[in-house]
């Protein structure tokens, strides 16, 4: 077999051809103002270079067995319908589901009964029938994050959702956005873009899925943005489930208005590298925010989260809660940033991480970092790295229960209160399946669910 | 008739942390007694019960115990538990995010598997629960909350009894179960305590106070002072501990070394 792996220059020169195979295969379909922003974003992917484990953002995440991989662009999956068994797993939830398999939109379900004026749509198609629609916010607001990943993702545009929940609209149901990837042949990439927008007093719940139909390598580099308009209240998980051979990078940009309240909820248990960057911006007075995460890794993966929440404007609140599980040699990254401008005064903030490391092999970084430049401020953070308690191991057995289910009891019970805030039943549930499901005692545990 | 000790101790020493804290115990327990040790803070009462329940940090230095004739040391702490044994815990250990009644039902069904009968399922499980919680008079809101989460010193306490009369074992060994209760409390777990005895069944309960005794005889009263049996006796001993404290035993021993 011949070498496939790639030294710096080639993949630079790799990503260049691509780009001009990209353009070329999207000619004049594009509207103008999109091919600009697209091309700004490549130049500015070329001008920043791939992360280096030297700055300070990725010491911990060396992305290099990333970069050794000549990831093609994903083709989309054109057959129509959908194999069943690819959407059984999410059948019984009550949620709108907009499907993309590749990071190309392959449909949706159900495909009435939605309410009148919510646009839920595959970007592609609504850049084809009403990109106006689409112009004052695709590749605008997360485009000043001086990411690499960022840029490439807004280069290499293709697909993803388009969310747009209409002013005082209250979404009962939640809308799920599944990214299935399907890996045939070479290792390919997909750069899903989804842009959510919740309008003035209105309610909904996103749902975005990473999975994977299988376990080869590939990778997925997303990116989110989501506005929260004045006095709306959103909630977005997105929820990672990559094949255990592929890379992961997504971010997620949140900026709210005035009293607005915004969840973000990262569940992460796939990929062999993942790596989320999550940033979350109260613009307006009274806003608040809450951070919430969960991250289950074993064997060699690594899982990443750096977050940021800015605090610029006063009376604002937020909340971060992230646990993490380790198992035998995985690594864990927890990095929080806490930024108060000036004049965000009475801002009341508060950030816990606490890591459960099962195996002494298993490694996790812990950085909170707090930036306070108002005075009238309130903000704590805390952070916790530890193994099961020995007393609670020995209570458990000698009440009978055998040392490995005492184990994994005390590992379920520890990521049962950040995972029993899912408010959506279905996916709390079905987190904790998907957790259970890999433990050689967890059908038992299922009842605890 | 059945004159084997359900457990029996011989010679016992036990290390922790290079510490000896067990210096030669000797105890032979029988079905259907109640023993009591009793013994000032430090004298070694919970290592004692910590060891026979199978932790694993104790070093045994040197002896053996038998349980129902066999070597109980090798033994894991649930195959004990699966086995039999019970122990009441000083300091109940508290799980969040399991819930009281998940965790008793996982419990009794490995016993039950051990001893040959069928598991129960969550119905028949949540009647016997609750059966057994009237008789504690434990608070039926407390199985369906997190295993001693936030309960408060004396719900921890009915709670272990609660688990002892579900699990039913054959000897309950309770490490000052009647701490820190109420009187009204206190007579609920002597209630719990007696409705186990049977001929095949032993306890020993562990206790600073005669005030449990009150409500259930021992058959014999041990002292545990700095890690050994210095004295043994009937039910009047306790009430004699209470009445003098411990002082007198110390100058016993001290009294007996001299000469
Ligand atoms: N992990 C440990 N490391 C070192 N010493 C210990 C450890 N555990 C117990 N000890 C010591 O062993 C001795 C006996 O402790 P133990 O808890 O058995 O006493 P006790 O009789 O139950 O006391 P109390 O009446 O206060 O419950 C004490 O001096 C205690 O400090
Ligand atoms: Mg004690």
């Amino acid at each position: 077999m011949k070498d496939m792996r790639l030294d710096h220059r080639q993949e630079q020169a790799l990503y260049r051809t691509h780009f001009a195979q990209w353009n070329e295969r999207l000619g004049a379909r594009e509207p103008a103002w999109l091919r600009a922003r697209r091309e700004a974003a490549f130049a500015r992917f070329e001008a920043l270079g791939f992360p280096t484990p030297r700055q300070e953002e990725w010491r911990f995440t060396n992305i290099a067995p990333l970069l050794r991989v000549p990831f093609r662009l994903a083709a989309a999956w054109p057959e129509r319908p959908l194999p069943d068994e690819w959407l059984a797993p999410y059948r019984e939830w009550a949620a709108y589901h907009l499907v993309f398999v590749n990071g190309h939109f392959a449909g949706e379900l159900p495909t009435d009964d939605r309410p009148p004026r919510l646009l839920a749509r595959g970007i592609r198609a609504l850049l084809h029938e009403e990109p106006e629609i689409l112009e004052p916010h695709l590749v605008r607001f997360a485009e000043d994050a001086s990411s690499a990943f960022t840029a490439l993702n807004a280069a290499f545009l293709t697909d993803g959702a388009f969310v747009r929940i209409p002013r005082g609209a209250v979404l009962e149901t939640p809308i799920h956005l599944l990214f299935l990837t399907l890996e045939e042949g070479m290792p390919a990439v997909t750069h899903p873009r989804n842009v959510i927008l919740a309008e003035e007093n209105s309610q909904a719940t996103i749902i975005e899925s990473y999975v994977s139909l299988g376990d080869g390598q590939y990778f997925t580099n997303a990116v989110t943005e989501i506005w929260v308009g004045e006095n709306a209240i959103l909630q977005h998980y997105k929820v990672q489930r990559e094949s255990r051979a592929a890379f992961h990078i997504a971010s997620v940009r949140i900026a709210e208005e005035r009293t607005a309240m915004a969840l973000d909820f990262s569940i992460a248990l796939g990929a062999a590298l993942a790596r989320t960057d999550i940033v979350a911006i109260l613009k307006g007075e009274g806003a608040e925010c809450t951070l919430n995460g969960f991250y289950w890794a074993r064997d060699q993966q690594l899982v990443d989260h750096h977050t940021v929440i800015e605090h610029a404007a006063p009376h604002g609140t937020s909340r971060e809660f992230y646990k993490g599980i380790l198992d035998n040699e995985a690594r864990g990254v927890f990095d929080g940033t806490i930024i108060v401008r000036p004049g965000a005064q009475k801002t009341d903030a508060r950030q816990v991480n606490k890591n459960l490391l099962l195996s002494t092999d298993a490694l996790v970084n812990t950085n909170p970092r707090l930036q306070i430049l108002a005075d009238d401020v309130k903000c704590s953070h805390g952070a916790t790295i530890g193994h099961l308690d020995e007393d609670a191991l020995f209570y458990c057995r000698s009440r009978g229960l055998d040392a490995e289910t005492a184990r994994e009891m005390l590992t379920y019970a520890f990521a049962s209160d950040i995972l029993n805030t899912i408010a959506f039943g279905p996916l709390r549930r079905s987190v904790g399946e998907w957790v259970l499901t890999e433990w050689p005692e967890g059908e038992m545990l299922k009842e605890l669910l | 008739m059945n004159r084997r000790p359900l457990l029996e101790i011989r010679n016992l020493r036990v290390r922790i942390n290079g510490q000896e804290i067990l210096k030669g115990i000797t105890l032979a327990v029988y079905p259907g007694e109640v023993h009591s040790i009793m013994g000032p803070n430090g004298s070694g009462k919970s290592t004692l019960a910590q060891v026979l329940a199978g932790r694993e940090v104790y070093e045994i230095v040197e002896g053996e115990v038998l349980y129902d004739g066999e070597d109980l040391l090798p033994m894991s702490p649930e195959e004990r538990a699966r086995r039999g044994i019970f122990l009441a815990f000083q300091y109940p250990v508290e799980i969040p995010g399991v819930s009281n009644l998940y965790f008793l039902k996982a419990a009794v069904n490995t016993v039950r598997k051990q001893r040959g009968l069928p598991e129960l399922d969550a119905m028949e499980f949540l009647a016997l629960a609750r059966e057994k919680a009237k008789l504690v008079e434990l608070d039926e809101s407390l199985l369906q909350r997190a295993v001693n989460d936030g309960f408060s010193g004396g719900e921890k306490k009915r709670n272990e009894i609660f688990q002892m009369t579900l699990l039913e074992p054959r000897l309950a060994i309770l490490d000052e179960t009647d701490s820190g209760l109420d009187i009204d409390a206190l007579r609920v777990v002597a209630q719990g305590i007696n409705a186990l005895r049977h001929p095949d069944r032993a306890i020993v309960l562990i206790t600073h106070y005669q005030r449990l005794l009150n409500y259930v005889t021992p058959d014999v009263v041990h002292v545990l002072y700095d890690g050994r049996i210095v004295k043994s006796g009937g039910k009047e001993l306790a009430l004699e501990l209470e009445e003098k404290g411990y002082g007198w035993i110390a100058e016993e021993i001290i009294g007996s070394a001299r000469s």
